[in-house]
């Protein structure tokens, strides 16, 4: 397949952890610039391990990755493609490991080749970008989950990624800081692809819902996603419909 | 349970942390290796002046030197009974020898001497600080990982041992002298591991999407002051002074 615009060509993946049954098995997935997806699925269906086989950090046991057009195989096309796209993790206290703030979020930029004074003022810049100036002193372990979860994002934004891989940005959010997200992410207008088991917030800033199930992504034509209007009885808090 | 001290505007505070990481180290050695009493006491004093100008709180200091003396108060069993030499007093059966009290009595000197400087050392310098001038100082890159990681994480872990603990206590559990209270605590003991090692590779995985390729740059840039230089010329004539009265006293 030939085409400028394709970014990920998943084909045929299969990816199992030694003694289990695989988690996925000739998965195919096709991801194109200005793609912005949703992936639901049940927990343990293998999202997470998907996002970690595009990042090289996993590998399948079978299958063919194209990133960019080019096959990707090796460590070193690996380190290559994770300069473009960037990965925010499920645990924030998992990616934040330097001790400020801003040295966290320069490390990117740092590894990227950066000088220290450029590095320092793309850290800045996406810090104030995403709200959170005044936060390049703070001690990374002493930030709340909200704010971890936001300074993680600058973690990322700070390589400049050409697409981002979002896992679970939303989960254990406030109202506040999911809707800080939300602008974010529609501001940058990147291509992304989005792990959420939050349905309305995949409906507002995604325009493809897939559901990865029985080792497969199905299309959304497959899922019996629907628009819900209707009043609820105990309040606004996030629920689900069967 | 790792709480930060508290950081004074004391001159120490002020000092380029690289002068006083090389202060530190240079008088830790030759402390550890005096033996003469005298010289020892000097050592022990300069500990305790340099504490009184870093303005260490009371709270701190007890807390910090309170495990070192237990480890010493174990050495004062046994040291005294077990080196041999002249007995000068007899505790039942077991002579105590000259030889062995002035033994323990040095360590103990030296072991405080040494303690009271690192006290002074991390009660002005931020942690963070003393990793940036220990990269500075061109101590190994693992090292200095390795002491970033490990105060950056030991956090982390506290938090996953009181969520175990917790968990435990919610579920009425009370440590007994029995079986199933072994048992629990080798559970958590081992899950805790088991947590750090997928921790670690989280975070290593996390690093490397980063494009991390084996170095840790630093942003912080130290200067060299005037007070810094003074303050370097006079800790290397204290310390050779001390070398220089060992030195005298044993001829």
């Amino acid at each position: 397949m030939e085409n400028n615009d394709l970014i990920i060509h998943l084909e045929d993946i299969t990816f199992g952890y030694p003694g289990y049954d695989p988690v996925l098995e000739k998965l195919n997935l096709t991801f194109c610039r200005g793609n912005q997806i949703g992936l639901m699925g049940p927990n343990g269906s293998g999202k997470t391990t998907l996002f970690h086989i595009i990042m090289g950090l996993l590998k399948p046991s079978a299958g063919k990755i194209e990133i960019f057009n080019t096959p990707i195989e090796t460590e070193n096309d690996f380190r290559r493609i994770r300069e473009k796209i960037g990965l925010l993790f499920q645990d924030a206290d998992d990616q934040l490991f330097s001790p400020t703030v801003l040295e966290d979020v320069a490390f990117g930029p740092l590894n990227l080749g950066k000088t220290k004074n450029d590095a320092m003022d793309i850290a800045r810049n996406t810090l104030d970008f995403l709200g959170l100036d005044g936060f390049e002193e703070r001690i990374t372990y002493k930030l709340s989950g909200g704010e971890k979860r936001l300074v993680s994002l600058a973690t990322v934004l700070a390589m400049e990624p050409e697409v981002l891989l979002l896992d679970e940005p939303t989960s254990g959010l406030d109202k506040k800081t999911r809707s800080t997200l939300k602008r974010v992410l529609i501001d940058l207008d990147l291509s992304y692809i989005l792990i959420s088991h939050d349905i309305d917030f995949l409906h507002e800033i995604t325009d493809t819902i897939f559901l990865l199930e029985n080792r497969k992504i199905l299309l959304d034509q497959e899922v019996h996603v629907h628009q819900h209007v209707h009043a609820h009885p105990h309040g606004a808090y996030s629920h689900e419909h069967k | 349970m790792f709480e930060e001290p508290s950081y004074n505007d004391s001159i120490i505070a002020h000092l380029d942390p690289r002068i006083k990481i090389v202060t530190v180290f240079f008088f830790s050695i030759v402390v550890a290796v005096l033996n003469q009493i005298p010289a020892l006491l000097c050592g022990l004093t300069l500990g305790f002046l340099m504490v009184l100008t870093a303005k260490v709180s009371k709270k701190d200091l007890v807390k910090r030197l309170t495990p070192v003396n237990i480890l010493v108060g174990f050495l004062w069993l046994f040291l005294p009974f077990t080196i041999p030499g002249e007995p000068i007093l007899h505790l039942g059966p077991f002579p105590v020898t000259h030889e062995g009290v002035l033994y323990a009595t040095r360590i103990t000197i030296k072991s405080n001497a040494i303690m009271l400087m690192m006290i002074v050392l991390v009660t002005t310098t931020p942690i963070f600080t003393l990793g940036h001038a220990m990269h500075q100082l061109r101590v190994p890159p693992k090292i200095v990982h390795l002491f970033f990681f490990t105060y950056r994480y030991i956090h982390v872990m506290q938090r996953e041992y009181m969520r175990l603990v917790n968990s435990m206590k919610i579920r009425g559990f009370r440590p007994k002298t029995n079986v199933h209270t072994y048992r629990t605590f080798a559970y958590m003991i081992g899950m805790i591991l088991v947590r750090s090692f997928d921790r670690a590779q989280r975070v290593h995985n996390a690093m490397l999407c980063r494009g991390f390729k084996g170095n840790l740059y630093s942003l912080k840039t130290f200067s060299i002051k005037k007070q810094d230089i003074l303050f370097l010329v006079l800790a290397t004539v204290i310390v050779i002074g001390l070398g220089v009265l060992e030195w005298k006293t044993t001829i």
